[in-house]
């Protein structure tokens, strides 16, 4: 058959562009143990770095005595902050707009901060002399409370000390870091004043670990014969840590090259910079030879970047039929040691204030206030944007929590509040312009699919079925509708250290049409050598089986943010759409000359371009490439590539509806998910089997973390889930069976109309799953309990309740 | 997680394993599968100038059916003991267990005689072991002895053994025909220690019971058995909890602890119970 007798449908089928459940590229070398990590990255003459970290949450440092370690043979150096100090490296600045400690300056501030590096021939050595560093400390008082934090004496930040401005505004206590208020608060405050129902209630999102498989690290190699720095690392944005890299050391940017190799799950963990990567370039800068540090995973939990953390006080405002008429949420938020959350500049709680989630209400208020602890720093969006978890786990449990007040069905209340489909664009009353979304739709569907009533009917019966002594487990429906907030984000409002947030692509057509692409993004798995290639084949006609897709070595890729916060489809995405058309527009004047008629008389017909009204001539993109490498067309520069820099106009809001069917087991505080039906609508989907396991991905680790997941510290700052045994990681076993469906709304202002997918799992997921709980136990009368819901915590609900007899 | 130095020895019979032991003393540890000693070097908790590794030493390999005893080698993994057909028909309870032991990459290095000799009081195999009236056999510079598994626990980490000693067989009676057997255990997830497991063997007019993870060493109660022995289920539940003296950890506070233990022994009695001819 030749190309001619193809339809057009068989023709776009062969080029396995947009829309097709095209299997992963990458995963030929990641399943046959090929792929190339850092800690695969292995240079001559390759030193290895080690910390010593304190054991302490707070103490002052008296002294380090290096000279055992020093002594200790293969040992290079031990550095202190003493040693950096000189260089002005032994702080550096955080994405948040604070400080944070390289090495400890006189004190340390969370159990696990990095006291001294060692610098080692071999890793075992470097291991053995970190046990020789003699530190002396001297214990002062630990707070790991936010609230008594802002009203205790101790200061925890001793170098703030009398700054009584910070980085987003004024500080209010020693330990405060920042208010940030959205909204308006007075008229807030008179429609809950009025309002026929307010139910109220503290809504506590636990702190808990993006724990990618993959722990962070760097290998730094400074050539000292031309003055180039090589840093390759677990790097979720490549460019703007040379960009960090350079101001912070001084070297010129041209001169530092950044490379992200194979990445192995970032999550969020691995979007900040980490002394880590500070003491091995200082390293290899003082050395002349490539130094590596790859962290342990206790060093992993301890010490780089948490998630969540976030005491949301909450009241919701209705009418008696159900009607909201105002939110109100006051946060506290705790940020450790210090800032170092990794949010857009004018963002310090993140997109928190998309926390009116789903929902037509028309006055809200939400105030942030920002506190050190004694804790690891972070505060990173785990799978999510900016905080986006925290704001639908919010509004998720405050609905809940309302339709308990109100004696209402919790779906119902819901339909009642959604933004009507009519609505869109919708201007939320906390500053947002939501781009399309048709919630009514997609809830029907989900209620539909699970046959939502006929859970509630077999639920009624289970209540009585307890009552009576026939059984001693409940049934629990776990509802969520949530709306994301992703993309970020135009630069009008959207910049990480004052670098805007836009992306980048940049597409090269070789002469016999095949292709190579390179973006500002990096893969951590998100498949992103596969979707790319979709959208490019898509836009020029080229198949994806012969486009290569490159990212994460800045000497070759645009700049870009890199990939965080679902923003590479909506933004590098658009970039890639938007290079593709630059590269369509030039071949169309390519193809008239070589058809020998006006640029206006051909029409692009899926990979190629033909003559109006005569579809047998015709000129396929492969023909194209060729001349525009071997023929002289007057007018036209010779070669067939583009590049796009893409700011994006808005975000884009990805919304679903989940719904978990949970079996709870009253005597033993066990669970199991019966039943976990997941619709997303992400927009334009790419490659459907991509979304479908990304949704998998991403409601594990919405499982993991509802159902017990944590960062836990004990009184004293010990961190007391430090390893995989206490950190729940779900494996296979614990993994439910998931059910995906979808409804397509595409954003009206992205090139091909995607939104991203990647973490609204984990944003509808975590409420979902909770809610489940609070369900089974809501006809018993539970409002709330904190999560995770670990085995104990839901013994401990059902012992409160009366239940164990 | 990086262990300090070592040196690695690999003796070929018990005999040069013990001499190894003699001559290094406090210096030396043996190692079995190495899922328990393994991460403790690695977090530098347990440091030893000299490892002996078993693994090539056959006399402790084998599994051995006979009528009226099993006799498990102390290198016998876990994964054996699950995949040993008659090892299964004859004492059900040992595979049964086995299975709720970590994950299957665990099971085809974790050993019987390192989850029994460890002390570990997480361990499943010790409280097993306790239930069946497991009997285990020591080799040492002065020859063998042996020594009863509700004997053998001191506390956590303290056992009967002594340092140059090596635990090289485990003799278990075959319970009688009609005896129903059942081990139940709660955990957060795979891989997990027990909040609370159950062993329980009952039938013909005898019981045994034992627990896991609920003291710092297995519980075997002679008043909880014999409670069930005679049919007295509550008297067992009340006799055990009166034996136990669980700690509150990240599985949970004291009490949650007590109440799960009763549950799961329960359910476990209940198993048994139904299982029993």
């Amino acid at each position: 058959m030749t190309d001619q007798t193809l339809t057009p449908e068989e023709r776009a089928a062969n080029l396995k562009g947009m829309g097709c459940a095209r299997k992963r590229v990458e995963d030929v070398r990641f399943t046959q143990g090929k792929g190339n990590y850092v800690d695969d990255i292995k240079l001559d003459g390759m030193l290895f770095g080690d910390f010593v970290r304190s054991p302490y949450a707070h103490a002052r440092v008296v002294s380090v005595n290096k000279e055992a370690a020093l002594a200790l043979p293969g040992v290079i150096a031990v550095l202190t902050a003493e040693d950096l100090s000189p260089l002005g490296l032994h702080w550096m600045p955080t994405l948040a707009g604070d400080k944070q400690m390289v090495l400890a300056d006189g004190k340390v501030l969370f159990q696990g901060q990095e006291v001294a590096y060692v610098v080692a021939e071999d890793r075992y050595v470097a291991a053995d002399a970190v046990e020789l560093v003699e530190v002396e400390y001297e214990e002062l008082p630990v707070i790991t409370d936010p609230f008594e934090s802002l009203k205790s004496d101790v200061v925890l930040r001793e170098d703030l000390e009398g700054q009584t401005e910070g980085a987003h505004g004024p500080r209010k206590h020693h330990n405060h870091i920042f208010t940030w208020e959205q909204g308006d608060k007075d008229a807030t405050e008179s429609v809950l004043a009025e309002a026929d129902v307010v139910a109220e209630e503290m809504i506590y999102y636990h702190r808990t670990h993006p724990c990618p498989l993959e722990t962070c690290g760097c290998v730094a190699s400074m050539d000292k014969v031309t003055g180039k720095l090589t840093l390759y690392g677990t790097f979720q944005a490549p460019h703007a840590i040379r960009t960090v890299v350079s101001l912070i050391s001084g070297l010129a940017e041209h001169n530092i090259r950044v490379i992200s190799p194979d990445i192995g799950g970032g999550f969020g963990n691995k979007v900040g910079a980490y002394a880590g990567y500070v003491c091995s370039v200082v390293a290899s800068i003082v050395t002349g030879k490539p130094v590596k540090w790859v962290e342990d995973r206790m060093e992993n939990l301890m010490s780089t970047a948490f998630a969540r953390d976030y005491w949301m006080q909450g009241k919701i405002a209705a009418t008696k039929d159900g009607k909201i008429t105002g939110l109100w949420c006051h946060t506290t938020a705790d940020h450790g040691g210090f800032d170092a959350c990794a949010d857009p500049t004018k963002f310090p709680a993140g997109f928190m204030n998309i926390c009116t989630g789903s929902y037509d209400i028309p006055t809200a208020y939400l105030a942030v206030d920002g506190v050190y602890t004694n804790k690891a720093p972070g505060g990173v969006a785990y799978r999510c944007s900016f905080r986006v978890t925290e704001a639908a786990y919010f509004i998720e449990r405050m609905i809940e929590v309302l339709a308990i007040k109100l004696n209402m069905d919790a779906a119902e209340l819901r339909r009642i509040n959604f933004i009507r489909k009519d609505q869109f664009p919708y201007q939320s009353a906390l500053g947002w312009e939501y781009d399309s979304g048709d919630y009514h739709t997609a809830w029907d569907k989900a209620l539909k699919a699970v046959n939502y009533e006929g859970l509630r009917a077999e639920q009624a019966q289970r209540i009585a079925d307890f009552k009576a002594g026939k059984t001693r487990k409940l049934l629990g429906i776990g509802l969520t509708h949530f709306t994301e907030i992703v993309g970020a984000g135009p630069v009008k409002n959207c910049d990480i250290l004052g670098l805007g947030m836009f992306d980048s692509c940049e597409i090269r057509i070789h002469p016999t049409g095949s292709a190579i692409a390179r973006l500002g993004t990096i893969s951590q798995g998100q498949g992103h050598a596969t979707t790319f290639a979709q959208i490019i084949a898509s836009e020029i006609g080229l198949p994806a089986d012969d486009i290569t897709l490159e990212e994460g070595d800045t000497d070759t890729a645009p700049y870009g943010l890199g990939t965080y916060g679902s923003r590479s489809t909506p933004v590098a995405g658009a970039a890639t759409a938007m290079a593709a058309r630059k590269i369509r527009a030039k071949a169309q004047m390519i193809a008239a000359y070589l058809l020998e008629v006006h640029d206006n008389d051909v029409e692009w017909d899926v990979d190629r371009f033909a003559v109006k009204g005569a579809p047998e001539r015709f000129k396929t993109m492969k023909e194209i490439a060729f001349a525009a490498y071997n023929q002289a067309i007057p007018g036209l520069e010779p070669g067939l590539e583009a590049v796009s820099y893409y700011d994006p106009p808005n975000m884009t809001y990805p919304f679903g509806a989940y719904i978990c069917v949970m079996e709870i087991d009253v005597d033993t505080g066990e669970w199991e998910v019966r039943q976990f039906y997941a619709l997303d609508d992400c927009g334009t989907r790419i490659n459907p089997m991509i979304i479908e396991g990304q949704v998998h991905g991403g409601v594990t680790e919405a499982l993991a973390i509802a159902m017990g997941q944590e960062i836990a510290y004990d009184d004293m700052g010990n961190v007391k889930t430090g390893t995989l045994m206490d950190f729940f990681l779900p494996t296979a076993w614990e993994t439910p069976n998931y059910t995906t469906d979808h409804t397509v709304t595409p954003s009206p202002h992205h090139p091909i109309g995607a939104k991203g997918v990647g973490e609204s799992p984990n944003v509808g997921g975590v409420p979902a799953f909770s809610n489940a709980v609070h369900d089974a136990f809501r006809h018993f009368g539970l409002v709330q309990s904190h999560m995770p819901h670990d085995h104990w915590r839901i013994w401990k609900i059902a012992n409160g309740l009366g239940m164990h007899g | 997680m990086i262990p300090a130095g070592f040196e690695y020895h690999r003796p070929g019979d018990i005999a040069s394993a013990i001499g190894i032991l003699q001559e290094y003393g406090d210096e030396a540890r043996v190692i079995a599968g190495g899922h328990s000693l393994i991460p403790m070097m690695k977090l530098r908790m347990a440091e030893m100038g000299h490892l002996v590794d078993l693994q090539a030493i056959e006399e402790l390999k084998g599994i051995e059916v006979g009528p009226d005893t099993v006799t498990l080698g102390a290198m016998v993994t876990q994964h054996e003991l699950i995949t040993h057909s008659g090892l299964a028909e004859a004492i059900p309870l040992i595979r049964e267990a086995a299975l709720q032991i970590a994950d299957p990459q665990v099971r085809y290095m974790g050993t019987v005689g390192g989850n029994v000799a460890n002390g570990d009081p997480g361990n499943d195999m010790p409280g097993l072991m306790q239930c069946l009236n497991a009997s285990f056999e020591l080799s040492g510079p002065d020859g063998n002895r042996t020594v009863a598994a509700r004997d053998f626990y001191e506390a956590a980490y303290f056992t009967a053994r002594e340092d140059e000693e090596i635990l090289i067989r485990i003799s278990i009676p075959v319970p009688g025909a009609g005896v129903g057997q059942a081990y139940q255990k709660q955990k957060r997830k795979i891989g997990d220690y027990a909040t609370a497991a159950a062993a329980v063997m009952v039938g013909n007019g005898q019981a045994s019971v034992a627990m896991t993870n609920l003291a710092d060493t297995p519980i075997w109660s002679d008043e909880a058995s014999t409670a069930l022995a005679g049919g007295d289920v509550e008297g067992c539940v009340a006799a055990m909890l009166d034996a136990i003296d669980p700690v509150a950890d990240n599985r949970g506070p004291v009490e949650f602890k007590k109440h799960v233990a009763a549950v799961v022994l329960r359910r476990a009695i209940d198993r048994a119970q139904s299982r029993a001819g």
